[in-house]
């Protein structure tokens, strides 16, 4: 493997988990859409302060959108205040009007600039290694994987430091709110962190992928997980492991290493959406199909429960009245006793069904019920 | 002087552009009226970035470019991105922003590796993805104003014809269901027409600013009206001004693309709404509680 290739890796993962981290917050809180919102806002900001520096790596280029990320988050909730307008139509309104006034600014004075729209809304992780940090003449690496490492860090501390509040604020507002745990800082507190995050993001995959990154990884571990300090593992989990897989698919095809992320992300869902035990399709689907022979299965061994031990027992357990009886058509009666058979709850002794001591419990439990 | 320069200049192909987004942005401010009622305002925002893909795929199968094989695409991959987040919602705990994003996201991303596929075999123009993104007002064709019309006309009659079910379903989706109406049916109804709105829209103003004309002229019109019809009425009376006059105030200066002007534009509209609507707006609430406070304190005295 080539240096370059590891980087890029590394840069991806690196991205992914830095994403993936504040994203787990933003799902649990129905949020997952402020991150798109940021990060098409914060385009303006971008340009605003590319005119400034003439660089798409200066530190004020990301403080500066990651401003105008926490304006964005302003104007939504000023919007929302008003009582006119609701959340998602205050989201769908704000950032439109901000990437408007972005594109416009770029195509304006896109002759004076060289800040490329694609790169903005696509990014390009196959050149983020061309950008390195130089000190004294030596190379430390390249500049995006100190600069998402940082984020990465700084995502990090501030999960680990605010875990409970975040928590609380989560899970139950307004206990939060009457414990004195200020949810409205926390919130803007994770709000300036998805800023700073996309923004680092951007220049790496885009603004339209990193929601790719911010939303899939914790969605996928939200289906696989009940716990949240489980699920801030698992995401940070998935979200490396979408992204070295999404470098080699891109690899292997020459195809867009970002897009070809996101394509993972979407069938590393998919699969868990499937497969995962209890939560999954293929487990609803199974619980479905059981859930029709449990219930004869109950029917049957009630039936023969009611009568055991009294006169008309005999007819009552033949199998070839169970049709009669409980109105099953036979093909369908022979099954749920071959199902009830293979549970050990009845036996059968030539025509006749009777109940086993488990079968017997099983009735009670149910008629109890 | 500047205004016989903008009569000047108001020449053949001007009048087409702004009669196409006038028309687009009359269907898709009254189509969007539900998505904002239903508080499905980004739904418009993921479906035109799930098109990508459909676009790609039309392409790849076809090798055409024809405008009207792509725009099939688009709405066949629109249309199976809204079920997906439909099913994603109604099978698992995940919420609907967060099914809402992962879509958007995911899906573009794959249309994007399909379109750097299709670049590599080098049929395909550059340009493709940047029309697709912030959309090309400048090329509507007189034959996309009939292709504009005759669509979003028919999507619209559709929702007269349903229109006590999709009233229904807006407003008081338990007590439809428990009438007995279809509501998968209709919500998969509803969510086509948007499909159709969108996909007419793209090529005019992009996938990325598409949810603001269904959003912006519907939450203006939302400001003015309590009643279904006026405000499918007046949303796209603000759709086509935002249209108008976002066609005709590019036109004035060089490099001021056309979609980001109509959408600041209908912008512009929902800020005027919003501020001076009668009854709702904020000025009639400052007035109506200034006037309170005044009241109050003549009764305090004794």
């Amino acid at each position: 493997m080539l240096q370059g290739q590891l980087e890029i890796q590394l840069i991806a993962i690196v991205t992914a988990v830095a994403c993936a981290l504040p994203g787990v917050f933003l799902v649990l809180r129905r949020m997952t859409l402020m991150s798109d919102a940021i990060s098409h806002a914060i385009l303006p900001g971008i340009v605003l302060a590319f005119f400034l520096t003439e660089s798409l790596s200066s530190p004020l280029l990301i403080l500066a959108a990651a401003g105008t990320g926490v304006l964005t988050v302003v104007f939504v909730e000023l919007l929302q205040r008003t009582k006119l307008v609701k959340e998602d139509a205050a989201i769908g309104l704000t950032f439109p009007a901000l990437f408007s006034i972005g594109v416009i600014l770029i195509s304006r004075f896109a002759g004076n600039v060289h800040l490329d729209m694609d790169a903005v809304l696509l990014g390009e992780l196959a050149y983020a290694p061309l950008n390195r940090l130089e000190t004294f003449g030596n190379d430390l690496g390249p500049v995006s994987l100190y600069v998402m490492g940082t984020i990465l860090l700084l995502n990090l501390a501030f999960i680990l430091l605010f875990y409970k509040e975040l928590k609380l604020a989560t899970f139950d507002a307004s206990l939060a709110a009457t414990l004195g745990f200020a949810p409205t800082l926390i919130h803007y507190g994770l709000m300036t962190l998805v800023s700073v995050t996309t923004v680092g993001a951007f220049d790496a995959v885009g603004s339209i992928l990193v929601v790719a990154l911010i939303a899939g990884p914790p969605a996928t571990a939200y289906l696989m997980t009940d716990r949240l300090s489980r699920m801030l593992l698992l995401s940070a989990v998935v979200g490396g492991v979408n992204a070295v897989s999404g470098y080699w698919l891109a690899f292997a095809f020459d195809v867009s290493i970002a897009g070809s992320i996101a394509t993972v992300t979407l069938l590393m869902f998919g699969l868990t959406f499937m497969a995962v035990p209890n939560r999954g399709l293929i487990a609803i689907a199974r619980r479905r199909a059981c859930q029709k022979w449990e219930f004869a299965q109950t029917m049957l061994v009630i039936h023969l429960f009611n009568h055991e031990g009294l006169p008309e027992a005999e007819a009552e357990s033949e199998i070839a009245h169970l049709h009669e009886h409980l109105r099953w058509d036979p093909a369908f009666a022979t099954q749920v006793v071959k199902y009830a058979l293979n549970n050990r709850f009845v036996l059968q002794k030539e025509t006749q069904l009777t109940l086993t001591q488990q079968g017997r419990t099983i009735a009670q439990q149910a008629l109890v019920q | 002087m500047e205004n016989l320069n903008i009569l000047a200049r108001f020449d053949y192909t001007l009048m087409v552009v702004t009669i196409g987004a006038a028309l687009l942005g009359a269907v898709s401010g009254s189509l969007g009226t539900y998505a904002v009622l239903r508080r499905q305002s980004l739904l418009g925002d993921a479906i035109s970035h799930a098109a990508l893909p459909g676009i790609a795929i039309a392409f790849l199968l076809t090798g055409s470019k024809a405008p009207l094989i792509l725009v099939l695409g688009a709405a066949i991959a629109g249309w199976l991105g809204t079920l997906l987040i439909m099913s994603i919602v109604r099978l698992t705990r995940i919420k609907y922003d967060s099914a809402l994003g992962i879509v958007l996201s995911t899906f573009f991303g794959f249309g994007l590796v399909l379109h750097t596929l299709i670049q590599r075999t080098g049929n395909a123009n550059q340009a493709g993805l940047d029309t697709f993104l912030f959309g090309q007002a400048a090329t509507i064709l007189a034959s996309d104003i009939l292709t504009i019309g005759v669509l979003g006309g028919v999507a619209i009659v559709i929702t007269f014809i349903f229109w006590k079910e999709l009233k229904l379903l807006v407003f008081d989706e338990g007590f439809a269901a428990s009438l007995g109406f279809p509501l998968r049916t209709l919500d998969i109804l509803l969510t086509s027409l948007l499909v159709i709105a969108i996909v007419l829209g793209l090529q005019a103003v992009g996938a990325v600013l598409m949810s603001a004309m269904l959003v912006a002229p519907a939450v203006a019109a939302r400001q003015w009206t309590n009643k279904l019809g006026l405000m499918m009425f007046l949303a796209a009376c603000f759709g086509a001004l935002a249209g108008v006059s976002g066609a005709i105030i590019s036109s004035t200066a060089s490099r001021i693309p056309t979609g980001p002007t109509i959408v600041l534009c209908a912008t512009v509209v929902v800020g005027f709404s919003i501020a001076f609507a009668s009854n709702r707006g904020l000025l009639w609430d400052w007035i109506r509680q200034k006037r309170n406070r005044r009241n109050l304190k003549m009764t305090e005295q004794p």
